[in-house]
């Protein structure tokens, strides 16, 4: 990846631009520090950032720079050390365990590296969980998880279970539960590194279809450069700290470059 | 709490329904059928030593109430004091011999049945270590400590009581056949029924209760783990 192709823009210039665009996390000088044994660990090291309503985010990084961090600290996953993360307006390190589990529930869907769907259930059935523990009815939960496996193209394989399903489909089910509750954001942590290049291409599209339908934050962990072209924005995590942060448009040029190769 | 928490609980809760709750956790015994089944047979094994003993009790104690001549013949030759036969001297041996007896029991059920529990804890705890990804992501999707503590324990409770049940019948049968062997059809004119029933019943609730218990510590730790373990990819 060649930096200069890529123009960088500093968080505070886009403020003005995005001034009508709704917050939904925000980052204050969010420093984590871990101890191991006699060392510390500084993963973080006062971040600052904003995640506007409907945008989708790529977080990028190589291993060991907090992006990990950063990631789980903006899904209300970690507590920071120090500062502040606000998830919709509300500060994660005030809430308790049942309310970390309400945001969790309702305002957060998950998407993992490893797909981790229950074993033991049904398509249908992970992705209804999330809508049980919201306290929909059966007949709702199991209306709405149709026709939410059928957004991601498996509705004829809903009592399927996971290892019935390839990978490709298991994450499309993941997908699916990960919207059950009509989430405020969806946070995904690497969704594609466990597919192959095409599989993965197409859970990216589905990522982007879903942020674009109904308008879902979409904030995802990658090293996948195919991530780049859909992502709105994207932000590089090194040492900690936001290296830059850069517009889809300031983009493209590398996107191209690196597909390219 | 802050008025910001507050205002996100907005009175709504999230809940996992019993009957959902029961449907997961036989789900989840039934694909692990095998492993299952391995610590089911701990409590399959010290129940029926447990109910044994006890339907061995109480059948004895039926033919001995019945006080017939060629059974207390029969009682003898097996080693056991009859009413009738004795006088006051050996009486009050036979008393003590008798305590002694029971006192030997009651210490061997006692270390079977923490065999037992500790049996099952462990295999708990290697079910919750097994599936640490699965509870991160069901607390991921929102579960409570509570509700995965709830699994836990419900999961256990299936496994006691299918175990205990089971073990009550082997233990039983298999006592009703030496009995049978021993002492002939006059097992079955003097068949103490309500005994044996109680026996049965006592059983099953020491039996159920036990996987409760051998279940909790696990059931806590695996509440207790970090939704962020869902995240991990090595495991």
């Amino acid at each position: 990846m060649s930096d200069e192709q890529t123009q960088t823009v500093p968080a505070e210039g886009t403020q003005e631009e995005q001034e009508e665009k709704r917050t939904v996390v925000r980052t204050q000088q969010v420093k984590k520090e871990y101890v191991m044994g006699e060392i510390t660990v500084k993963a973080l090291q006062g971040v600052d950032l904003e995640v506007y309503s409907g945008e989708y985010l790529s977080i990028m990084g190589p291993s060991g720079s907090g992006k990990s961090t950063l990631f789980n600290m903006v899904g209300g996953l970690d507590k920071p050390s120090e500062g502040k993360v606000y998830i919709d307006e509300v500060d994660v390190a005030q809430l308790d365990a049942y309310e970390l589990a309400w945001l969790r529930c309702r305002k957060i869907g998950y998407i993992f590296q490893s797909f981790n769907l229950i074993p033991v259930m049904t398509a249908l059935e992970n992705v209804t969980l999330p809508m049980v523990f919201a306290g929909l009815t059966s007949d709702e939960s199991r209306d709405k998880g149709m026709e939410l496996l059928g957004k991601v193209g498996l509705a004829e394989r809903y009592s399927h279970k996971p290892f019935e399903l390839s990978g490709g489909q298991q994450q499309r089910v993941a997908v699916a539960r990960a919207l059950a509750n009509d989430p405020a954001v969806v946070l995904a942590d690497e969704p594609t590194a466990n597919l192959d290049l095409r599989t993965g291409t197409e859970i990216i599209e589905l990522l982007r279809d879903m942020n674009q339908d109904s308008g879902v934050t979409v904030i995802s962990a990658t090293h996948d450069h195919k991530m780049l072209s859909v992502s709105d924005r994207v932000v590089w995590v090194a040492d900690g700290q936001v290296e830059r942060i850069a517009n889809r448009e300031d983009l493209d040029i590398e996107v191209t470059h690196v597909e390219g190769e | 709490m802050s008025e910001a928490g507050r205002q996100l609980a907005g009175g709504r809760e999230i809940v996992l329904p019993f009957s959902k709750a029961m449907e997961i956790s036989i789900l989840s015994l039934k694909i692990r059928f095998t492993r299952s089944l391995i610590t089911t047979s701990g409590v399959i094994l010290a129940i029926a030593f447990l109910m044994s003993v006890w339907s061995n009790n109480e059948i004895i104690g039926g033919l001995k109430d019945a006080n017939k001549s060629e059974i207390n013949l029969l009682l003898q030759k097996n080693g056991i004091e009859t009413g009738s036969a004795e006088g006051d001297e050996s009486s009050v041996a036979a008393q003590e011999r008798m305590e002694e007896e029971q006192s030997k029991q009651a210490w061997l059920i006692s270390l079977s049945l923490l065999v037992c529990v500790v049996g099952i804890a462990n295999a708990m705890l290697m079910s919750v270590t097994e599936r640490y990804r699965e509870i991160g992501t069901m607390k991921c999707l929102g579960a409570l400590d509570s509700f995965i503590v709830k699994l836990f324990l419900l999961e256990s409770t299936f496994q006691g009581f299918a175990g205990t049940s089971v073990g009550i019948v082997i233990g039983l049968g298999l006592t009703l056949l030496l009995a049978l062997l021993d002492y002939g059809t006059n097992v079955f004119t003097y068949f103490p029924v309500a005994g044996l029933a109680t026996s049965a019943l006592y059983a099953l609730v020491v039996g159920t209760l036990l996987s409760l218990i051998g279940a909790m510590l696990p059931a806590y730790r695996a509440a207790k783990m970090e939704p962020v373990e869902a995240m991990r990819s090595d495991t």
